[in-house]
């Protein structure tokens, strides 16, 4: 019994652990740099579902206020990731920009390739 | 629950995937699902900010990007054991870490209890806005909010800095070398 | 690009929705979900839509890349406008209270303004992305 409510407690947290070692895990591994932009995502959405699950109170509403409710969830996480979420597309299609520019200047976006090709000088 | 599981089921997908088109689509269905996670967590104007950057936008400008590279991602030269052994242990000590967080739900948290409550009370007497996420966004919060608008003019300056204008035709010596 | 009349039928029907949702998210953002951010990502995609659609010579003749690119910094301006005003005004920076005779009211017509600001930085911001990409592909 002990057991089931720890799984029920924490089960937001390993799930928030697992998409951010995943996201780790394929920026480490793969040579590919989108691929790589991709698992950078990841890592932030896990970051994003970190700051939202505390703020949730079981029973409350949305923080919009109105006559109805008085349980609210905590406002401020929703606040901050709301502007980390349009901050992380910007810094996305900046991470984009220069994979392209990379593309262009080596004709790969694979790190082992690039690597290869300075040796070789 | 079942959403989170969900999500990590398509995480496992983006990291087996090799063909990166399948992979973008993927993040978009990740970001959907993201979306339906955050309201459940009552967290609606982050899931309407979600739903449209992160399966809208950043999917379309994922496949410009491919459009503009290639789709197939080549296979690895070493052995990933390396970076999977320090995954897994990083994942392990931050699942010890979990026990001492309070438990999912609870309203009695130091977060819950710290300033929140004087957002909530005071929204209305002070902006008239019910929406307590707006007035602090742009009323408590402003200043953030100007760095945070800084930062994405910073970003699309950037951008327009590295890919506007004509692409330069000649070749580098580099690229001819690696092309051999 | 040719595409299919359904394609363009559609689209003609969807993207006056498009852009009056933008707007509604934008001014309603006070009472229910949405905000600048929000409306702004709408309004892009809304761009992106049509430049999808039509492509992207119909969509810069109907947003230019000048404008586009004013957008970007002319929503900070706002944004740090408001500001400034609020600072000449006699309050600090950023304090709306004073814009309005009545410090309720001004705190309600700041927010709208510094959304606004929000709003334009980043639909300009997005699309002026969008259009650089998709302009070095060809």
């Amino acid at each position: 019994m002990d057991l089931l409510q720890a799984i029920v407690a924490h089960y937001n947290h390993w799930i928030i652990i697992f998409l951010m070692v995943s996201g780790l895990y394929i920026v480490v591994a793969r040579g590919n740099m989108i691929k790589k932009l991709v698992g950078l995502g990841l890592f932030q959405t896990s970051v994003y579902l970190l700051y939202l699950s505390p703020g949730k109170i079981l029973g409350g509403t949305p923080p919009i206020i109105s006559e109805q409710h008085t349980v609210y969830s905590n406002p401020l996480p929703h606040v901050l990731i709301l502007t980390a979420i349009v901050v992380g597309v910007a810094t996305l299609a900046l991470g984009l920009a220069l994979v392209v520019r990379i593309n262009e200047a080596f004709g790969t976006i694979e790190e082992d390739e690039i690597f290869a090709g300075e040796e070789d000088e | 629950m079942v959403l989170l599981t969900l999500l990590a089921a398509i995480t496992v997908g983006i990291v087996r995937m090799r063909n990166l088109f399948a992979v973008v689509v993927l993040g978009g269905i990740y970001s959907f699902l993201m979306a339906s996670v955050m309201i459940v967590l009552d967290a609606v104007d982050v899931a309407m900010t979600e739903a449209s950057v992160g399966a809208g936008i950043s999917t379309v400008l994922m496949l410009a990007a491919l459009h503009l590279t290639k789709t197939e991602e080549a296979v690895p030269t070493h052995t990933p054991l390396l970076p999977l052994f320090v995954a897994v242990a990083t994942g392990i000590v931050l699942v010890f870490g979990t026990f001492a967080l309070p438990s999912f739900g609870v309203a009695e948290t130091p977060m819950n209890m710290h300033v929140a409550p004087y957002y909530l009370q005071n929204s209305i007497p002070d902006t008239s806005v019910p929406n307590v996420v707006t007035s602090v966004l742009s009323s408590y919060r402003g200043f953030d909010t100007l760095g945070e608008t800084t930062v994405i003019f910073t970003a699309g300056i950037a951008v327009l800095m590295l890919l506007k204008g004509k692409r330069e035709l000649k070749p580098g010596p580099k690229r001819r070398r690696i092309r051999r | 690009m040719k595409l299919d009349v359904i394609f363009r039928v559609a689209a003609k029907i969807f993207i006056p929705f498009m852009l009056v949702f933008a707007l509604y998210v934008q001014f309603h953002g006070d009472f229910g979900p949405g905000g600048g951010f929000q409306a702004g990502v709408v309004a892009a995609a809304m761009v992106i839509f049509y430049a999808i659609i039509f492509g992207l010579d119909a969509a810069q003749r109907i947003f230019p890349q000048r404008l586009v690119e004013l957008m970007v910094p002319a929503g900070v301006a706002i944004f740090a406008g408001v500001g400034v005003v609020s600072l000449f005004l006699g309050s600090e920076y950023l304090d709306y209270s004073r814009l309005l005779h009545d410090p309720v009211h001004g705190q309600h017509i700041g927010i709208l303004l510094v959304e606004i600001g929000v709003l334009v930085t980043v639909a300009g911001t997005m699309v002026a992305i969008f259009y650089s990409f998709i302009g070095r592909g060809r």
